[in-house]
């Protein structure tokens, strides 16, 4: 994993639960070129168009909640997403995340839409307009996942 | 040390003494996809190359079956051939349902068991005193390979349920009013132990409490076993079991007293389960009923909603959707006369499906279209177009609302 990102912010709210990132009639697919366009598309019709690789979500608190859809991950992952950032994540969604090798920062800022936004996992330093924020590391094992790049990686390597 | 129910199951499941916080790798008794899960999880276990632990692996197609489209079909028979090739337990069209339904029907779910479900409602087994919980996909591919899972010990909040319901009051009344408390959210990656008066609750009942525990973000849900407990489960469960429970002065994080004999009939409103009002307090006109689901679509619930419509009609504005929760739920309603009730009524009687519960198909809803279901959900958007709006409330109440043409009550008609 890298240890230190950087990208323009997204600024999503509460409660974004899964029927948003991705409605449920196009679950038919798990493509994630196909899913992608769909982001939160009820709405935010025009947001899957304005994200680009790299950007970096910044969201409030329970993120991803309702179904276990790992398309929410997948349509995200699409879009070229680079790290997720909320104040709380909805279980399945975060597990989710770790396994599909996506890291996903708890931690509440005050970010402003398009801004920048800088993250040193090796410090567990959040930087971005209005200052420094620390973030909690991960228990080890979760750190490796993402580092290995999810679950499946893992899973072999560590020879389960 | 004392210990809480889910402490001792994760504790015997992963063969170390351990406590809320704690991460385990957990042996899975079951672990369970469906039609929309699954084929992720299938092309997760391809990339390992290794065996299937078919024994513990459940597939039952639900959410887009029959299929809807070629994509849904292409879906379901990726599962299909993955059932068949490593000859998994596998409920096909026809005898199986709803896949939270068909796990304790057909006896998986159990009392001391943790079962693993790619599908956020897993949570539903708890009424079975079960520890049964919400995964990814990926990770159900992973535990088709291995028969084990890292999961995180999750600390317990006490539901101390005091007094008999008023007669009328279901349980979806009672989880209702427990989640307008909690909030969405509010219980998040916590157990929900309900404990207390649940003499007074039907396992079906409890189902549909277990199963919107998920709707305040509960990674589990549990309930004592008792003698209803046991009488659902003879002569249906696989294999042993053993009653655990929590001893009683282990550690909960947050006890909730609530006073079931206070309850009045509830309704969630537009858009979120938490969002709940009195049914006095709400009269909105409506377009369709919708009865069913693994929350409300059980024999009982049909029973309850076919004894409301017998000999009335349905509102000429209004289509009521009736889905039952399984194949067996269905047989049983054609047994007993209460489809004939339903369709006299003028009400619609489909075959089993997940369907319109999730905007899928078979009953979803246009522009501004407003419906009172029975199901867990009423998100933005989640049964249909963006501008729908979905209320939700036990099926008493969705049969009255179906015949009075707005929301309301049997005691209205």
């Amino acid at each position: 994993m890298l240890n230190k990102i950087e990208g323009r912010i997204i600024v999503l709210g509460d409660n974004v639960d899964t029927d948003q990132i991705i409605p449920a009639k196009y679950l038919n697919t798990s493509d994630p070129e196909k899913l992608a366009p769909h982001f939160m598309e009820n709405e935010y019709p025009d947001l899957a168009k304005t994200i680009k690789k790299g950007d970096i979500i910044v969201a409030g608190k329970n993120f991803g909640s309702g179904s276990s859809r790992e398309h929410a991950v997948i349509t995200i992952k699409g879009l070229g997403v680079s790290c997720i950032i909320a104040e709380s994540f909805a279980r399945i969604f975060f597990r989710n995340g770790i396994n599909n090798g996506i890291p996903l920062i708890e931690a509440k800022i005050n970010a402003e839409n398009f801004g920048n936004i800088k993250i040193d996992f090796d410090k567990s330093t959040i930087t971005y307009g209005s200052g420094i924020e620390h973030f909690n590391r991960y228990p080890e094992f979760l750190g490796k996942i993402i580092e290995k790049g999810g679950l499946i990686n893992y899973v072999v390597s560590e020879k389960w | 040390m004392s210990k809480t129910a889910v402490e001792k199951i994760f504790s015997e499941k992963s063969g170390n003494d351990v406590k809320a916080g704690d991460y385990v790798m957990a042996n899975v008794d079951y672990v369970m996809v469906n039609d929309i899960t699954g084929p992720i999880a299938v092309d997760a276990f391809n990339k390992l190359n290794m065996e299937a632990k078919s024994d513990k692996i459940i597939i039952i197609p639900d959410h887009f079956v029959p299929p809807k489209d070629v994509n849904s079909a292409i879906q379901y028979k990726t599962v299909k051939d993955f059932a068949l090739k490593y000859n998994t337990n596998f409920y096909d069209i026809g005898k199986g349902g709803v896949c939270h339904q068909v796990m304790m029907e057909k006896g998986y779910a159990a009392p001391g068991r943790l079962i693993a479900g790619a599908d956020s409602h897993t949570n539903t087994y708890g009424a079975l005193s079960s520890i049964s919980v919400g995964i990814g996909s990926t990770e159900a591919g992973v535990i088709f390979a291995t028969g084990k899972m890292w999961f995180k010990v999750p600390e317990t909040y006490k539901i101390n349920l005091i007094g008999k319901p008023k007669d009328g009051i279901e349980g979806k009344d009672i989880i209702l009013h427990i989640l307008s408390k909690i909030k969405n959210g509010g219980a998040a990656y916590k157990c929900m132990e309900f404990s207390g008066d649940i003499k007074y609750i039907d396992i079906n009942e409890r189902m549909t409490m277990a199963n919107m525990t998920t709707e305040a973000g509960a990674k589990c849900s549990f309930f004592d076993t008792d003698e209803k407990t046991i009488e659902y489960l003879n002569n249906r469960v696989i294999g042993d079991y053993s009653i655990i429970k929590s001893d009683d002065d282990a550690n909960f994080e947050k006890v909730f007293n609530i006073n079931m004999d206070e309850i009045e009939n509830s309704i969630a409103i537009p858009n979120s389960p938490d969002n709940v009002k009195l049914i006095s307090e709400v009269d909105t006109k409506i377009d369709q009923a919708y009865i069913g689901s693994c929350t409300n679509g059980r024999i009982e619930d049909i029973r309850k909603a076919a004894l409301i419509l017998k000999n009335h009609k349905i509102n000429k504005n209004v289509r009521l959707m009736v889905v039952p929760a399984s194949q067996e739920v269905y047989n049983q309603a054609l047994k007993e006369g209460l489809i004939d009730i339903i369709v006299e009524a003028g009400g619609y009687f489909s075959g089993t499906t997940c369907g319109a519960c999730l905007g899928g198909y078979m009953g979803v809803l246009g522009p501004d279209e407003i419906c009172i279901s029975s199901t867990n959900r009423n998100f933005i958007g989640r049964m249909g177009d963006k501008t729908s709006k979905v209320y939700l409330a036990n099926p008493k109440i969705v049969a009255a609302s179906s015949i009075l043409g707005r929301i309301g009550t049997p005691e209205e008609i």
